[in-house]
């Protein structure tokens, strides 16, 4: 559904054709498919009504909430148990310095960016040297230590938290109805597939699989397993606090109960849903995560209970996800 | 001119001393070789040297500096590189793949430029692809890259931990029982390898070894270390004369000859 | 109150929080320190621990009272009941994943967790639950420190278990062979010791130790909810590291010295009680930061 994907096919070591989804390693087709699906997706709005654009919408705020998680779990092979932290410093970043200092929107966003960084190293710094189970308790810790101060200080509103988000404008245009919005969800949502994807194929990206695959001999080769890791987590982080900057404007409030253990957990699944590390997996895990209540309403509040077993059972029958596997 | 120097290493594990008041050094240029029994400490020294282990104290010079408990990283940085004793390749990857891991720490795009795809980017990731395939020709696999490197023969990975350790652009190279499991024409071939890493790149060699033949043929300079301790040293024939080398280790590996 | 007392009383208070964080800690430390894994799931075996403890209780009372006699009974059949399920959840959703990547069988720990507490909260329409009992208010009067009946029972009944379990590992052939198998797996396989048994015994022992601490928290706090065992098992892991993951010892003495010092931090100006988990995170963090190896954590050296 994004333009990145494309440019992959040859480029990609195709040892066969994977199963039911063979034909789409043909670059032509593979082409076709996703012009298709990028039309589709700019012209949503003029047919669809305001429920599935708030719907699509978030589709798209999911995915990449999801592709940034991916960076730290599926690349870098690290569990983060608490990126719904990230995804409220930046919401809270927004949410401050517009409406408590009148600061633009747009300028939030590298003071989200900034606020990201620190956090994610201060977070991974230390953690990141160890095994990788002491970083999945760590951040766990830290998604509700950010959440609890959210919900003590005064600055943040304290449980009932921030309102009066002001709505972005570019160039004197004011981003204020859903379809505004939906373009723009659609625009981050590409982005990221675009920087994942040139990531992923990259120097730094190399080297993040070779961690996950075996820490001593990727260091041993002369790659600083800590820095390199730390890399994934604050680049995950940036991707994290931007949606969440994005999140605060459309929502034009937000309270601590959204960054909940809860909210990580979701953020989570959909990475491991389609296939962790693989984008076009992760984007369908992010459909799938946001689709999925919509469909079956009726499910209430058990639908974390059937997540989990979906997780469950993903991890010990298809540890690779649904999206199916390139390489033979 | 010595480009390592090992002074009086000691290591313990849990109260057992696995290497004690270790002395050796190897000469810029040479072929050396470090041999010993099994559990002599010999992979222990190798994990000293290259970062993995922490010495509980003694001083390892490379190169004139200290390299004395430095993080592994660091250390394959200033041009020490090695291979390991049952294959650590990155099992998932192409051969292609692996052998660019070795390249990491000699160039320097970061997160931007690949996000960018800068000029420079592409540039280096162009000499990348080109210097490790020369180095897959060099061990005579270039036909292999792209294969995934779990699906190859054992002497093939065997080769691909080699390119991976020369795309490191080393000065030293410490290969960790290279003729394990090979059969005899591997063995062979393996000899021609290992003088040509040092005639044609330049690059010193420090090897472990249980295969005295071949040690006996490559090595100009032989230490021999048993429970952690050097026994003896000097070249092939000074060694294989020595009685406590006998005593300690051809004595036995005699009886293990099939 | 005087300095002196708050200090006896928070004494008290630190002491019985230690112990329940000392009872779920030591599950932890034991899963770990034998099959390296970080059990998430071992926090929500805590709350399920307290939720069949209330359904027996409330069956039972009816012929045992809601006093001493029906809580015991009603601890030591959940502490069976919930330890087979470690049992099955180990065989069932971690044997398989054991020779898995280290990420997946973390997620498979978090997706047991995840399932546990929702099903408890679809059961209970994430209800709080009154843990109704009968045991009164009475207790020690110490100048102006109060400490009832009931806290002592706990602390003392928590270090019963403690200390049965530590002759266990130390003074019988089950607890030998668990050791072992912490060292050395494959080598434990070629002595004749069946490690899967022991493995499952391990799961079983930790965790009906927590669901112990279930029961116990729910008779001391008189109530329990489906989330209780999140926090809980957050503290648990924190006190597993301060005292040295692995170590049973270390699990008993994190436990009590991060109860300790809980207690003593919300008595820190500007803490508070809102404040009190972030107190224990930040803990957590520095420790790592520090001493990752914790109090009694022996340095590990892997071989290559």
């Amino acid at each position: 559904m994004t333009s990145p994907d494309s440019i992959s096919g040859a480029a990609n070591q195709a040892d066969g054709s994977g199963g039911p989804l063979g034909w789409l390693e043909s670059q032509r087709n593979r082409l076709i498919v996703l012009s298709v699906m990028a039309a589709a997706a700019m012209l949503l709005p003029l047919i669809a009504n305001n429920y599935v654009l708030e719907v699509m919408s978030n589709v798209w705020f999911y995915v990449m909430l999801c592709l940034g998680l991916n960076i730290v779990v599926g690349y870098a092979g690290l569990l983060d148990l608490g990126y719904a932290a990230f995804f409220a410093v930046g919401a809270y970043t927004t949410g401050i310095l517009t409406s408590q200092f009148g600061v633009n929107f747009w300028l939030t966003i590298p003071a989200a960016v900034l606020f990201s960084c620190v956090a994610g190293i201060v977070i991974g710094g230390p953690t990141l040297r160890l095994r990788s189970d002491y970083l999945a308790i760590v951040t766990l810790g830290f998604g509700e230590i950010v959440r609890i101060i959210a919900r003590n200080l005064e600055i943040t509103g304290g449980a009932s938290g921030l309102i009066g988000i002001e709505k972005p404008s570019i160039f004197g245009f004011e981003i204020s109805q859903i379809a505004h919005f939906y373009y723009v969800f659609l625009i981050l949502a590409v982005l990221a597939c675009f920087v994942s994807y040139r990531l992923q194929h990259s120097r730094l990206g190399r080297a993040w699989q070779y961690v996950r695959e075996d820490e001593d001999a990727a260091e041993a080769m002369g790659i600083d397993r800590v820095a390199v890791k730390l890399y994934a987590y604050v680049i995950g982080a940036i991707f994290g606090g931007i949606a969440g900057c994005f999140f605060a404007a459309k929502m034009t409030a937000i309270s601590p109960e959204t960054f909940t253990f809860q909210q990580s957990v979701l953020i989570l699944l959909g990475v491991v849903l389609g296939g962790m590390g693989k984008i076009p997996g992760v984007i369908v895990g992010a459909f799938a995560l946001v689709l999925f209540p919509e469909v079956f309403r009726d499910l209430g509040s058990s639908r974390i209970l059937v997540f989990a077993i979906v997780m469950l059972v993903i991890m010990l029958y298809r540890p690779e996800g649904i999206w199916p596997a390139k390489k033979s | 001119m010595a480009l390592l120097t090992v002074d009086k290493l000691n290591l313990n594990f849990a109260g057992l001393q696995v290497i004690k008041d270790l002395s050796f050094s190897v000469e810029q240029g040479s072929i050396a070789s470090l041999i010993g029994p099994n559990g002599a400490g010999k992979t222990s020294v190798f994990n000293c040297l290259t970062g993995f282990y922490k010495p509980g104290s003694g001083r390892i010079d490379f190169d004139g500096r200290a390299i004395t408990r430095q993080r592994p990283h660091r250390i394959t940085r200033r041009g020490m590189a090695r291979t390991f004793q049952n294959l650590r390749l990155f099992k998932s990857m192409t051969v292609l793949e692996n052998v660019m891991s070795g390249m990491h720490c000699r160039t320097r795009a970061g997160a931007i430029g690949a996000i960018l795809r800068t000029g420079s980017q592409r540039r280096e990731e162009r000499e990348i692809r080109e210097f490790c395939e020369s180095c897959l020709e060099f061990v005579g696999i270039l036909g292999e890259k792209d294969r995934v490197a779990s699906n190859l023969s054992y002497g093939t990975q065997r080769r691909v931990e080699w390119a991976r350790a020369l795309a490191t652009r080393p000065r030293l190279l410490l290969l960790d029982e290279p003729a394990a499991g090979l059969n005899f024409d591997e063995k062979q071939r393996l000899i021609g390898l290992i003088k040509r890493i040092r005639d044609e790149l330049d690059i010193t060699v420090l090897l472990i070894e249980h295969d005295m033949g071949l040690v006996m043929k490559v090595s100009e300079m032989i230490t021999v270390i048993d429970y952690g301790r050097k026994i003896a040293e000097g070249n092939a024939q000074q060694v294989q004369s020595n009685p406590k080398v006998i005593e300690a280790y051809l004595g036995r590996e005699e009886d293990e000859e099939p | 109150m005087s300095f002196q007392d708050i200090l006896l009383q928070q004494l008290a208070n630190g002491l019985i929080l230690g112990s329940f964080y000392a009872l779920v800690a030591l599950g932890y430390t034991m899963v770990y320190g034998i099959i390296k894994l970080l059990n998430f799931a071992h926090g929500d075996l805590y709350m399920l621990g307290a939720f069949i403890g209330f359904v027996v209780l409330s069956f039972l009372s009816a012929f045992l009272g809601d006093s001493w006699t029906g809580i015991l009974c009603s601890m030591v059949l959940s502490m069976i009941a919930v330890g087979l399920l470690g049992v099955l959840i180990q065989r069932v959703a971690y044997q398989p994943m054991l020779s898995a990547p280290r990420l997946s069988i973390l997620i498979t720990a978090l997706a047991v967790s995840m399932i546990l507490a929702n099903l408890v909260m679809a059961l209970t329409d994430g209800e709080y639950l009154a843990f109704s009992t009968d045991l009164g208010y009475d207790g020690l009067e110490l100048g102006n420190v109060f400490i009832t009946y009931t806290q002592m029972v706990l602390v003392g009944a928590a270090a019963v278990l403690m200390i049965a379990l530590y002759l266990f590992v130390h003074k019988t052939m089950y607890g030998k062979a668990m050791r072992a198998i912490a060292i050395d797996q494959d080598a434990c396989r070629l002595m004749g010791i069946n490690v899967n048994r022991i493995i499952a015994l391990t799961f079983f022992i930790g965790t009906s130790l927590a669901a112990s601490a279930g029961i116990m928290a729910g008779t001391y706090y008189g109530s329990i909810h489906f989330f209780m065992g999140f926090v809980v098992g957050l503290k648990a892991f924190t006190s597993a590291v301060i005292g040295g993951i692995g170590s049973i010892p270390g699990a008993m003495l994190g436990g009590l010295l991060l109860g300790l010092l809980e207690s003593y931090g919300t008595q820190i100006p500007f803490i508070g009680t809102e404040w009190k988990d972030v107190f224990s995170f930040g803990i957590l963090i520095l420790l790592l930061v520090f001493k990752p190896t914790g109090i009694l954590g022996k340095t590990e050296i892997e071989r290559m």
